[in-house]
């Protein structure tokens, strides 16, 4: 019978052999790794600024309210307004009129006047309500009674919510989930194509030895994705702050793994070559990331979206990511998290155990 | 010597199918057994109920001594399979693909080095198995079923697909194989190939044996006429005809003028003594008459 000496020798010579292979098969490579990072780049440097997005004015001649602006009053008004300066009204009616510029703001008297253009209404709004502002600011301050009533404004995240902060999760739970997916359905498949499962049968090797490395290199490969998502997503040029909690992602990320390996399993199982395992993979994935908020938050979904998201892992490995990546939310917020992920791997394993074929005939 | 591998009215059906229809046999240690017939004979069933890859529906199989079905540890490792080329895991070398099946048996990496230097290829050894030719992927995958020793080898059709030259060369690592003391199990469905490796031969059709014997006992068994075959024109057909009438049949096809008989030598010295010996070959019966014999019909491989 086989000691353990030789359960340790097939589990690591089996899990070198599904390593090479995986690291030779660009295709496979490209996929889990390049294309998600593809989507994190562009998403990246697309949204950069749609967090703290300025609206641009052009001021013509002097504005008292604008030009008398203490020093640190200015900083701020800089985080919103990106003013230039003209001396000519006309070029920049004519440039809002274009649309290149949100407002045009001149002084006529002791009035601020402000020209925009109503076929950008969102961008208009922001400029009026920011005039209005600073108008009112200016009354204030002029009068001789102190205010009585401050306002501040505060986000609930910790940092500023760049869109970096979301994608980087996101994406990232996507390519984790697509990655344990293939893994387990292209090894499955293959393996059963080429006969090698029926040649594995024919030898001593014990089932925990090929499961066992098919989970271990998947995870292995769930943790690279990881480091590498995070470490680009940490440049400067992306700028991504993790939270304190961040490696709780680990724990999580292993369970997501678990959990997409059974459900590729049992994708393997229905499909007879790679190239229909492939198809009914990504038909399962990526239907399941957009549902699952992978690319875009969900807060504005319709209820029954959410409703269906409670049910998909990816919703909850995401939603995991998310707290402990930069929500800053503590270890014991995604135990949930990873007990419901765990949960499904059991479940829909037992489905892919049942399903499990030797082989075709 | 005790038998290797006892079958006994071995049954298999898939549906309607009877894929193998109640077949008995047995293999002592250290024989060269195939089994010959063309595809669909059921061979290839055979062989994985043999191995204990399938449950029969009624029979028994003995592989040295013990039942392989279901899935006898025990067994595993004293045999060794080669299933197709194909069965190898993705984007390995042949050094990495052999070293790791061999680790699976506990062999260790200089044996299974010495096991691809023993097939010949070692300047393949950093080669990955989709590059490698149709001979070269069966030699390894033969060699992936030799690492670790076993007493007995399965081959599954190991010179399919392979050109004249690749057959020979791997009829001789075959050959090896059987002497270095193995029993060898193989199916073919090429007659040449049984009737030069076996020891043995069952010939099987539609799920059941027909015949079992050393291929050249079953020849004579049939009692089939020689061929005598000279070139056309030489002598005429008519005086052909006349000379050899009553012990033999000529025919004449415009190119050959050929004399079947069970007596050759007065043929042969009748067309000596008339000059008439261009171009001449002697045939003797083959497997194939044998099959045609036994089943009524021409041997054909895609049958």
């Amino acid at each position: 019978m086989t000691s353990t000496g030789d359960k340790g020798r097939s589990l690591r010579s089996l899990s070198s052999a599904i390593t090479k292979g995986y690291l030779r098969d660009r295709t496979a490579l490209f996929f889990t790794i390049l294309f998600p990072l593809m989507f994190l780049v562009i998403f990246g440097l697309l949204f950069r600024d749609a967090g703290t997005s300025k609206s641009d004015v052009i001021q013509v001649g002097p504005v008292a309210v604008l030009d008398n602006i203490p020093a640190e009053g200015r900083a701020d008004l800089e985080s919103v307004l990106n003013v230039q300066h003209s001396d000519s009204l006309d070029d920049a009616l004519k440039r809002v009129r274009d649309g290149d510029v949100d407002a045009a703001v001149e002084q006529r008297g002791d009035a601020v006047v402000v020209h925009f253009s109503a076929a950008d209404q969102v961008g208009s709004g922001t400029v009026l309500a920011i005039f209005r502002d600073i108008v009112q600011g200016a009354n204030l301050a002029a009068s001789p009674t102190p205010a009585r009533f401050s306002f501040e404004a505060e986000q609930v995240e910790d940092a500023s919510l760049k869109p970096i902060q979301y994608l980087t999760p996101g994406l990232l739970g996507w390519a984790v989930a697509t990655g344990a997916m293939f893994g387990a359905a292209l090894t499955l498949v293959t393996w059963r194509q080429k006969k090698v499962l029926r040649r594995l049968r024919l030898s001593p090797v014990n089932t925990f030895s090929v499961v066992g490395a098919r989970i271990g290199v998947s995870i292995l490969v769930a943790l690279a994705q990881g480091a590498i998502f995070i470490a680009l997503a940490s440049l400067p040029a992306f700028g991504l702050k993790l939270s304190g909690y961040w490696w709780m992602s680990i724990p999580l990320l292993v369970a997501g793994t678990l959990a997409f390996l059974a459900l590729g399993q049992v994708a393997g199982s229905f499909t007879k070559t790679p190239e229909a395992a492939s198809a009914v993979a990504n038909l399962i994935v990526l239907p399941m990331a957009f549902l699952s908020g992978a690319f875009f938050p969900l807060d504005g979904a319709p209820s029954w979206v959410l409703n269906i998201a409670r049910v998909l892992p990816l919703r909850h490995l995401v939603d995991g990511l998310l707290d402990v990546m930069v929500r800053g939310q503590g270890p014991a917020a995604v135990l949930p998290e990873i007990g419901i992920l765990v949960g499904f791997a059991v479940a829909i394993g037992g489905v892919a155990l049942v399903l499990f074929r030797w082989d075709d005939t | 010597m005790p038998d290797a591998i006892i079958v006994r009215d071995l049954h298999k059906a898939y549906g309607e199918t009877r894929a193998v229809d109640g077949i008995s046999f047995e293999v002592p240690e250290g024989e060269f057994f195939g089994i010959l017939g063309p595809n669909g004979a059921g061979k290839t069933t055979t062989l994985e109920l043999i191995e204990g890859l399938r449950r029969p529906d009624s029979g028994e199989v003995s592989l040295l001594g013990r039942p392989p079905w279901p899935r006898n540890p025990a067994v595993l490792p004293r045999i060794g399979v080669q299933l197709q080329a194909s069965s190898f895991f993705e984007r390995l070398t042949a050094r990495e693909q052999i070293r790791t099946w061999a680790s699976l048996y506990g062999v260790d990496t200089a044996k299974a080095d010495a096991m691809l230097e023993a097939v010949g290829l070692s300047d393949k050894a950093n080669t990955q198995i989709q590059k490698l030719s149709g001979g070269q992927a069966q030699r390894l995958s033969i060699a992936c079923a030799l690492a670790h020793d076993p007493d007995v080898v399965f081959l599954d059709e190991p010179t399919a697909g392979l050109d004249p030259q690749g057959r020979r060369n791997l009829w001789d690592l075959l050959r090896e194989i059987n002497r270095a003391g193995r029993t060898v199990m193989l199916t073919t469905h090429y007659l040449d190939e049984a009737e030069l490796l076996c020891d043995r031969v069952a010939i099987m059709d539609h799920g059941r044996i027909l015949e079992i014997g050393a291929p050249a006992s079953l020849v004579r068994g049939l009692d089939s006429p020689t061929r005598i075959s000279v070139e056309s024109g030489v002598i005429p057909e008519g005086q052909a005809h006349e000379l050899f009438a009553g012990v033999a049949e000529v025919s004449d096809d415009g190119v050959s003028l050929t004399v079947a008989t069970r007596d050759p030598a007065p043929v042969l010295t009748a067309l000596a003594e008339r000059n008439a010996l261009r171009g001449l070959s002697v045939r003797g019966a083959t497997l194939e008459d044998v099959f045609l014999n036994l089943t009524g019909r021409e041997y054909r491989d895609d049958d």
